[in-house]
């Protein structure tokens, strides 16, 4: 990063010269990392059964499947950055899911008002862990397994042995979670378009470097005079509404809920987050890693079955890659202190 | 040292400010037992039925699983890390002792064999984190996939239910012609065992002062790393054990048993007053977190309530039991500052800090 901003050298360097050493930058990138595996995984799946790509379906499944999780990705990245992380998520998605699915049974509210409440809902909920979080001086780790159980209680508790099905969705709803537009579909748009708001945010913003310089080192940060009560309370104020925003997506993309929606979805997205090279406490690592790691994660489970894996061993795969992960991770950043060290000895 | 106390003779230390009695009553252990104690007592004289021994029976039955992992997890977390990958280890016990058993080992030998092979998981757990140095929660992460992948991958979607009758018969065993199940022995063998090992053994005091400073605990002679690798591979082996007793008890071995028992240990073991920063906690808080939580889901089944409630409950418990020490440390730190404060005359107050 720090290589960019630079202040140009007095003797201008050639540009073949810039070019390369951009190249190798490039090269160093986690994300480059990630994104190579996922096309590697892409060709080498579509060599044996070349339908996994250039059929309709296939074409569809590789951005729509990965769309709820990546949304979810992103919201754990903010929050992991800032050294925190959101147990809550799945929960979350899986109340709003409901929240929605009942207002459409019982009330007669137009399409855009409720997606605007259950975004809204996810955000109060996201609000309520980042203020015993920031609050409380409570590991968010345990209120957000806490919250976890709370919000699925809820849900349950609401819910009962209810069950929404798609007929109670509006049609047009259903037909936007299904449709495309441009070839690529509606789902998958919006998670581009998040991503790329996700990215300015976290990159060039005031908001996302004091995530980061929070997640670095909070004492240093609070010294420094940032607000990091209301730091934290915006990042998981956005993990809260990424996650109600997924549950429009799920409700729109499947129709059916039932009162399991989205459990045990919050490890994927730390471990989609993980995968993509945000580091656990905090710090470091990028929303466009994290969405990489979501797109990788689903479209192995997806490409198993194509290898001649059943997919019973999804999980397994899924897993040992993310340990492969942060045990690569833990040798290139001691190899880089090295360097470091050698570097500070020579001159 | 004696030079400070030639100083200030008067000097006392936090942990010893208070007589005895305050110490040990007014602790998050004793809180807690306070609370099950009340909740026992309310449903005992509120709920029809609560009274009856055949409650106890089940209510033992069903945490026994939790209740085991709950042992390690505690030391575990008390040295600052955690384990998540337990209740997969669950799973992956339960499928090989299932497939071993299903090849016709005798059963004896499918269990031991499973056994071996969770401590051998848990091994892996504590090589990753204390060889390559890396964070327990994302380790255990990712091996709490790649172990439940492993276990579902091994048996798909089928279960294995032909088991002798008699070792389901002993597992659900009472004890005489009483309701106390048998299972009661080894809980209590094993809890005893911890109990030592974490508060009465040179090890329990390595495993507190690993999680209060590891750099410290390493100067006075702890070696942390061998520490935290042998509680690892003892959760496996602990969780392989909770594996091997939930097929047995349910006679199903499966690639999915107990998903999701993970958080409900971790929450039992932060609401039994263990610290989630590591270096503080205790067995007998633990036990009483472990059955609180068990006794309000089987008061509130009784009393006809959904099992849904239990987890709202089980949320806001462990959320009040966190917020409620970091409350009470503010104002215990208020309190103190306005003590230092108004006896900031006497000369010997300020050297003792």
């Amino acid at each position: 990063m720090t290589t960019t901003l630079d202040a140009p050298a007095p003797a201008a360097p050639q540009p073949r010269h810039r070019a390369a050493s951009r190249l190798t930058w490039l090269l160093k990138q986690r994300e480059t990392g990630i994104a190579v595996a996922f096309i590697a995984l892409l060709v080498v799946t579509t060599a044996v059964n070349p339908n996994f790509l250039f059929s309709t379906d296939g074409w569809r499944d590789l951005t729509l499947t990965p769309a709820i999780l990546v949304c979810l990705a992103i919201g754990q990245a903010m929050v992991i950055v800032t050294r925190n992380v959101d147990l809550s998520v799945g929960s979350t998605l899986g109340l709003t899911a409901y929240l929605a699915g009942r207002l459409f049974l019982d009330t007669g509210l137009p399409v855009i008002l409720v997606v605007l409440i259950a975004v809204a809902a996810g955000a109060v909920l996201g609000l309520i862990n980042g203020a015993l979080v920031a609050f409380a001086k409570v590991p968010a780790l345990v209120i957000t397994l806490g919250t976890l159980y709370v919000y699925r209680g809820i849900m349950l508790e609401w819910a009962g042995s209810d069950r929404i099905n798609a007929s109670d969705i509006p049609p047009g709803l259903l037909d936007f979670g299904t449709g495309s537009f441009l070839f690529i579909p509606n789902l998958a748009w919006i998670s581009f378009a998040l991503l790329a708001v996700a990215v300015y945010l976290m990159r060039s913003t005031r908001v996302g470097r004091e995530f980061y310089a929070i997640g670095s080192d909070p004492d240093a940060a609070t010294l420094y005079g940032l607000r990091d009560k209301r730091r934290v309370l915006q990042a998981f104020a956005t993990s809260g509404a990424l996650a109600g925003l997924a549950g429009i997506l799920y409700v729109s993309r499947y129709g059916t809920i039932s009162s399991g929606v989205g459990q045990g979805i919050e490890l994927e997205a730390v471990g989609a987050a993980v995968v993509g090279g945000v580091a656990i406490f905090g710090g470091s690592g990028t929303v466009l890693g994290a969405a990489l790691g979501a797109y990788l994660l689903t479209t192995i489970n997806r490409a198993l079955p194509v290898l001649g894996i059943p997919d019973f061993w999804q999980q397994a795969v899924v897993g040992a890659l993310i340990i492969g992960a942060i045990v690569l991770d833990r040798y290139f950043a001691r190899r880089q202190h090295d360097k470091l060290l050698a570097e500070r000895e020579d001159s | 040292m004696s030079l400070l106390a030639e100083k200030a003779p008067t000097r006392t230390y936090a942990a010893h400010a208070k007589p005895w009695w305050q110490r040990t009553l007014m602790t998050r252990d004793s809180a807690i037992i306070a609370l099950l104690v009340v909740v026992w007592l309310y449903a005992s004289i509120a709920i029809l039925n609560f009274s009856d021994p055949i409650t106890v029976y089940f209510l033992v039955l069903d945490i026994a699983p939790i209740l085991l992992i709950a042992l390690p997890m505690t030391l575990i977390i008390i040295t600052g890390e955690i384990d998540l990958s337990v209740a997969s280890v669950v799973g992956l016990s339960s499928v090989l002792f299932g497939v071993l058993h299903r090849e016709g080992l005798p059963m004896v030998a499918a269990m031991v064999i499973a056994l071996l092979a969770c401590a051998v998981a848990g091994a892996l757990n504590g090589v990753l984190v204390t060889r390559f140095g890396l964070p327990s929660l994302a380790v255990t992460i990712g091996t709490m996939a790649l172990f439940r992948g492993i276990a579902v991958g091994a048996l798909g979607t089928t279960a294995i239910t032909d088991w002798p009758d008699a070792w389901g018969d002993a597992v659900q065993a009472r004890i005489g012609g009483s309701q106390i199940p048998l299972m009661t022995i080894p809980l209590v063998v094993l809890i005893l065992i911890f109990a030592v090992i974490l508060h009465f053994t040179p090890f329990g005091r390595g495993i507190f002062a690993a999680g209060l400073s590891k750099d410290a605990a390493r100067f006075s002679g702890v070696n942390v790393d061998r520490t935290k690798l042998i509680l690892f591979t003892l959760s496996g082996l602990v969780s392989g054990l909770a594996g091997i007793y939930f097929t047995l008890r349910y006679g199903s071995a499966r690639g999915d048993n107990a998903t999701g028992l993970e958080l409900q240990v971790v929450a039992a073991v932060l609401l039994g007053g263990v610290s989630i920063f590591g270096g503080r906690g205790a067995i007998p808080g633990v036990i009483a977190g472990v059955v609180l939580i068990g006794t309000i889901g089987s008061a509130l089944r009784l009393d006809g309530l959904s099992a849904n409630i239990i987890q709202i409950i089980t949320g806001v418990l462990l959320i009040a039991a966190v917020i409620a020490a970091s409350v009470l440390g503010w104002t215990g730190r208020i309190v103190g500052t306005y003590r230092r404060q108004h006896s900031s005359d006497e000369p010997s107050s300020k050297k003792s800090e």
